[in-house]
Order: C-alpha cells, then sequence, then structure tokens
C-alpha cells in the first residue's frame, strides 16, 4: 500500500469553531489545568501539616496577586469543568443530543460557570478582605 | 497476509471483561465530585483560609475530615483517569505514551497518599 501524507481530519486550519467544539477542548483543558490545581491543593494541606510558619508563607504567595490570580483560573475552571461534566451525565443518559439542545445547555453551562466563579470570588475577597 | 477483517478474528474470544472500567471510574468519581467539590469551595468561603488556627480547627471536625478525604480520593482518580485519555489521544502509541502513562498514575497516588496522611496528621493533632 503507497504511504501518502494524507491530512488528518478535523482539518484544524480551515475548521470553523463551533460553541460545540470549543466547549469541547475547554472541558479537556480545563480538565488538565485542574489536575494541576489538585498538586496545589496538596502543597496546600502539607502546609497546614507543616505547621503555621510553613503555612504562613504559602497564604503570602496565594495572597499575592499572582496567587489570587491563579485561584479565580482554578475557581473558573472548577466551575466549568463541574457544569459542563453534568451536561455530559445528561448525554451519557441519552438526554439532550439534539443539536438545539446542545446549542442551549452549551450556553446555559456557560453562563452558570461564569456567574458561579464572579459570586465565589466575590465571597472569597469580603471574607479574606473583612480578615485582613 | 490475513484476509480476516479484525471484527472476525476478534469474534468469539470473548470480551475483555472490563471494557467500561474506565468509562464507568470516570463517571462514578464524576458523581462524587460534584458535591465534594462544592462543599469544598463553600467551606473555603466560610474559614476564608485565613489563619492557620482556624484551618487546623476545620480540619479536626470529624465529618470535614471524612469529606475532604472523599474528595482527595475522587479527586486525583478523576484526575488520572482523564490525563490518561489525553496521553492516549495526543502521544502516538509507543514507550513515550506507556511511560507517560505510567508516571501520571504514580504521581496521581503519591500526591494523593501524601495529602491524606496529611489531613490525618492534622485531624489527629499529631
Amino acid at each position: 500500500m503507497a504511504k501518502v501524507e494524507r491530512p488528518l481530519s478535523p482539518h484544524l486550519q480551515i475548521y470553523k469553531p463551533q460553541l460545540t467544539s470549543v466547549m469541547s477542548i475547554i472541558h479537556r483543558g480545563t480538565g488538565v489545568f485542574l489536575s494541576l490545581g489538585a498538586l496545589l491543593l496538596c502543597f496546600w494541606l502539607l502546609a497546614v501539616a507543616a505547621g503555621p510558619t510553613i503555612y504562613a508563607e504559602m497564604f503570602k504567595h496565594l495572597t499575592a496577586w499572582y496567587g489570587i490570580l491563579l485561584l479565580i483560573l482554578f475557581v473558573f475552571s472548577l466551575f466549568y469543568h463541574l457544569c459542563n461534566g453534568i451536561r455530559h451525565l445528561f448525554w451519557d443518559a441519552g438526554l439532550g443530543l439534539e443539536l438545539k439542545a446542545t446549542y442551549q445547555s452549551g450556553y446555559l453551562v456557560v453562563m452558570a460557570s461564569l456567574l458561579m466563579t464572579f459570586i465565589t470570588c466575590w465571597l472569597g475577597m469580603c471574607s479574606v478582605g473583612g480578615a485582613a | 497476509m490475513s484476509l480476516q477483517t479484525p471484527l472476525a478474528k476478534a469474534r468469539g474470544l470473548g470480551s475483555a471483561k472490563q471494557g467500561t472500567h474506565h468509562w464507568w471510574q470516570q463517571r462514578l468519581t464524576a458523581i462524587a465530585l460534584t458535591p465534594l467539590s462544592l462543599w469544598f469551595i463553600y467551606s473555603q468561603l466560610i474559614i476564608g483560609s485565613v489563619d492557620h488556627a482556624s484551618v487546623t480547627r476545620w480540619m479536626s471536625d470529624t465529618m470535614n475530615a471524612v469529606l475532604l478525604i472523599l474528595f482527595i480520593v475522587s479527586l486525583f482518580h478523576h484526575a488520572q483517569l482523564g490525563i490518561q485519555v489525553v496521553i492516549e489521544d495526543y502521544i502516538d502509541s509507543g514507550w513515550q505514551k506507556m511511560s507517560s502513562i505510567i508516571l501520571i498514575k504514580f504521581i496521581a497516588l503519591f500526591a494523593g497518599l501524601a495529602s491524606v496522611i496529611a489531613i490525618l496528621k492534622v485531624f489527629l493533632g499529631l
């Protein structure tokens, strides 16, 4: 059989992004990112176990501007992955697989995850800001 | 070269017995993580994660320690299952693919166990 270097599908260079495909890759991206968040959570727990001095050191980094930014990204990723994961569970049950329904649930996931991120970050700023 | 189709070759050999195992584990941990991750975020907002003493007090509560350990175990199991699929999709077959999967599984096990030990240490006040 002749070896021909045929392009692989989907042809990403000429592929028009749709809500559904973009949301799919974001689900995967947030999943990978959240795995790094799991490692950060592990470090946080180890810092708690290590005592107040090391905990204070880590807390200083987590409340610096880059720490806050990272935490906001983690919160958004978690809510997005959570909401879209529930969308996937409905698909597994055979529900909402029609084209129109996938777009409706897609918009719902985007709005819900943004809203939950906003509320959580706002409450988080209040609790940290109030204690500081 | 055999003219048999791949399906004909596989027919009659019986099932691999755990064809849906990965899929099922991923859904099971996803379902567990839905309330657990919401609980975790909610708890962090309540305690504010401000000082070491309040975090320690929070972790010393039995129910909090139980839920936190459940969260950690489900989280690392779910994460390594997901990363495994990403590796299988993007790394061509070969030793790189297999060693990446093994590495990910070992890291998840190590970090998961380290987290659980850290929780128990605080919980028991050691």
